[in-house]
């Protein structure tokens, strides 16, 4: 489903360029949960990024469904990203002043579906991350944990392909981020393919696979032995 | 997209920041605001014009000397002494013109009138039997000129009732002699009050027979005009017809360019005023988009400083597939609903103003001042506080389109 190629990405800000990536090839197949790993500027947000067709690479080959993003208009890319991809970010980015179902709703208004579908597509969601008994909540009046699980919600209403979870767990505590990986565990059960970006160990040890970057250049390509033990184990330590 | 969700998040977005969004569409309120007031003062202003025009008399057409005014140059062409009285007679055989009920000539001086040690400057008017009755003028005390006086040239005259008053005071007028230009006349008659009338307040005049102010005040053979009442309103093209067709032939005029009177009917004068106050009010409209345009300014302020603070939020959109059509509508919408807004309570308040200025015009002046708001003004007003939205939103709308999802998301 996603294969990258001897992928770079350099940025220019005032003359001065950044290699962000330098050349980083592997593949993920339909229904694999995988986590990118790598210290803070090994280049994981910028190739989530690109994974997300959010930016695109300077050199180098990513096909998500055999195309690359030049294959795409700028239309056809928001509706791609609305139908096959979910996105969860470390700062939930939710909507505030608006409540849980509101939040949950929103890429179901730029999706074309009835509008009559919209409410149970959602509360479906939110019965999925456990949230039914808080639909009505401001999301303002959420803790972290719930908001996050608020923000799977939303990446889950179009049931995409792909759920790109960038540091899911970064603001919460050790019993919430828990939750957090074990919906996403769920969900990768369920066969959305999860692709998680995270420096800790143990959340990446809910992953099967562990891509790990360093200075923009991967370092290694593992599997996880013993996932569940060694993330429950960190956990709740 | 559903527009309804775009209306509810644009509206939601106005709520949530009360205050600010006040101010913002403040310089909007007040531009609907001043838009509706002065459109519904400039027909209520009309109105009472064309209405005193009316109350002149009903069916009135005024033959002119000299060819129609076109401009200052042809000022002088009142001065035309070309009506005479071969032409009062002509016109008054139903020959040449029919359907005439009324006709008297006229001519006017300003003079002085003086009653013992009272004087008072006013309008000396000069006309036949008719002339009262063309005008709607009724009396309370004596009689009008008659025809015999007309004959006789009699020094007689009849009083309108702002001259009785500050002549006489409370005492009888009727059969005391007043002086106008060193003659003695006697007065016959008192004209009862008409009320206010614009063009010519025919309660400050002095009624005399036209021979006599010709013979004995003027010293000319000519009429200042010619007014005639038709018997309807519906044949006033057929007899203003008929009087130009005598006039010429008594005129000897084949070419109409070259007339050397001109007709007037009470249509043209309402036309007239019509065509004045559309200006009018089109001016002062004008003047008050001033206001529009520095409010339309404000909500492109306010619509930018937004779209940097919901710039995370921009960035969410697009990366769960906003397309760049989906932000611009969006924001576009918000400055739309923002003037919209505006517009409503500017149209309610305009609509206040103009009913608060019509009361105290009514009471206070004492005019037959009535509120009118036409339904194209209130619509006049919401399109325009939707088209400034547009106009003003349409740059902040845009730049929000152009941002790229990941400089958003990463805003901090």
């Amino acid at each position: 489903m996603i294969e990258v190629k001897n992928l770079k990405k350099t940025y220019h800000t005032d003359g001065v360029e950044t290699p962000a990536l330098r050349g980083v090839s592997f593949a993920i197949k339909q229904g694999e949960f995988v986590a990118i790993m790598g210290p803070s500027g090994s280049g994981k947000s910028t190739l989530l990024h690109i994974l997300g067709f959010l930016d695109s690479p300077s050199s180098g080959a990513y096909k998500f469904n055999e195309k690359t993003i030049d294959d795409y208009s700028k239309n056809e890319l928001a509706k791609l990203r609305n139908k096959k991809m979910g996105f969860v970010f470390q700062a939930f980015n939710l909507l505030p002043r608006a409540n849980v179902l509101e939040n949950v709703k929103l890429p179901l208004i730029y999706s074309g579906l009835k509008e009559k579908l919209w409410e149970k597509r959602a509360k479906e969601a939110i019965e999925k991350v456990g949230l039914s008994h808080r639909m009505d909540f401001d999301v303002s009046k959420l803790s972290g944990g719930e908001r996050q699980r608020v923000a799977i919600a939303r990446s889950l209403v179009n049931n995409p392909q792909v759920i790109f979870a960038d540091e899911p767990t970064g603001n919460l505590d050790s019993k919430s981020g828990s939750q957090i990986m074990d919906i996403l565990e769920n969900l990768n059960n369920q066969g959305h393919t999860v692709i998680l970006i995270t420096h800790e160990t143990y959340t990446a040890d809910y992953a099967e696979r562990k891509i790990i970057l360093k200075d923009g250049l991967l370092e290694r390509d593992e599997k996880v032995n013993h996932r569940h033990f060694n993330a429950k184990k960190s956990f709740n330590k | 997209m559903k527009f309804s969700y775009i209306l509810k998040t644009a509206f939601w977005g106005f709520f949530a920041h009360k205050s600010r969004s006040f101010l913002t569409i403040l310089g909007i309120v007040i531009g609907i605001t001043s838009i509706i007031l002065i459109m519904s003062l400039g027909k209520g202003a009309q109105d009472l014009i064309l209405n005193q025009i009316r109350g002149m008399g009903s069916a009135i057409i005024d033959i002119n000397p000299g060819k129609e005014p076109e401009g200052l140059s042809d000022f002088a062409e009142i001065f035309s002494d070309s009506l005479k009285i071969k032409d009062y007679n002509a016109l008054q055989n139903p020959s040449n013109v029919t359907g005439i009920k009324r006709i008297s000539p006229a001519v006017s001086l300003n003079s002085s009138v003086i009653y013992q040690n009272e004087s008072k400057r006013t309008l000396i008017l000069g006309g036949n039997q008719d002339l009262f009755a063309i005008f709607d003028v009724q009396l309370i005390d004596g009689r009008f000129i008659t025809e015999q006086d007309v004959k006789q040239k009699a020094l007689v005259a009849v009083l309108g009732s702002t001259v009785r008053e500050k002549l006489f005071d409370s005492s009888d007028a009727l059969g005391e002699k007043i002086k106008i230009k060193n003659k003695n006349f006697r007065v016959i008659g008192v004209a009862k009050k008409k009320g206010t009338s614009s063009m010519l307040d025919l309660d400050d005049i002095v009624a005399i027979p036209y021979t006599t102010a010709q013979q004995y005040l003027l010293g000319i053979d000519h009429f200042h005009s010619i007014s005639v009442q038709a018997e309807s309103e519906e044949i006033i093209p057929r007899v203003v017809r008929d009087i130009e067709l005598t006039l010429r032939e008594q005129h000897n005029i084949t070419d109409p360019e070259k007339d050397d009177f001109h007709v007037t009917t009470q249509a043209d004068a309402m036309e007239t005023v019509g065509i004045v106050m559309v200006i009018l009010t089109l001016f002062l409209s004008a003047i008050a988009a001033i206001s529009l345009i520095v409010g339309g300014i404000g909500i492109m302020n306010i619509m930018l400083v937004s779209v940097v603070e919901r710039t995370k939020e921009i960035g969410l959109r697009k990366a769960i597939g906003a397309t760049d059509k989906n932000i611009l509508l969006q924001f576009l919408t918000e400055s739309v609903i923002l003037t919209c807004i505006g517009g409503v309570i500017g149209i309610a308040l305009g609509v206040g103003f103009a009913f608060l200025s019509s009361l105290i015009l009514s009471k206070v002046v004492s005019l037959g001042w009535v509120f009118t708001v036409s339904p194209n003004s209130i619509l006049l007003g919401l399109s325009v506080a939707g088209f400034v939205g547009i106009v003003f939103g349409i740059y902040p709308a845009w730049s929000a389109s152009q941002k790229s999802p990941i400089e958003a998301l990463r805003y901090e």
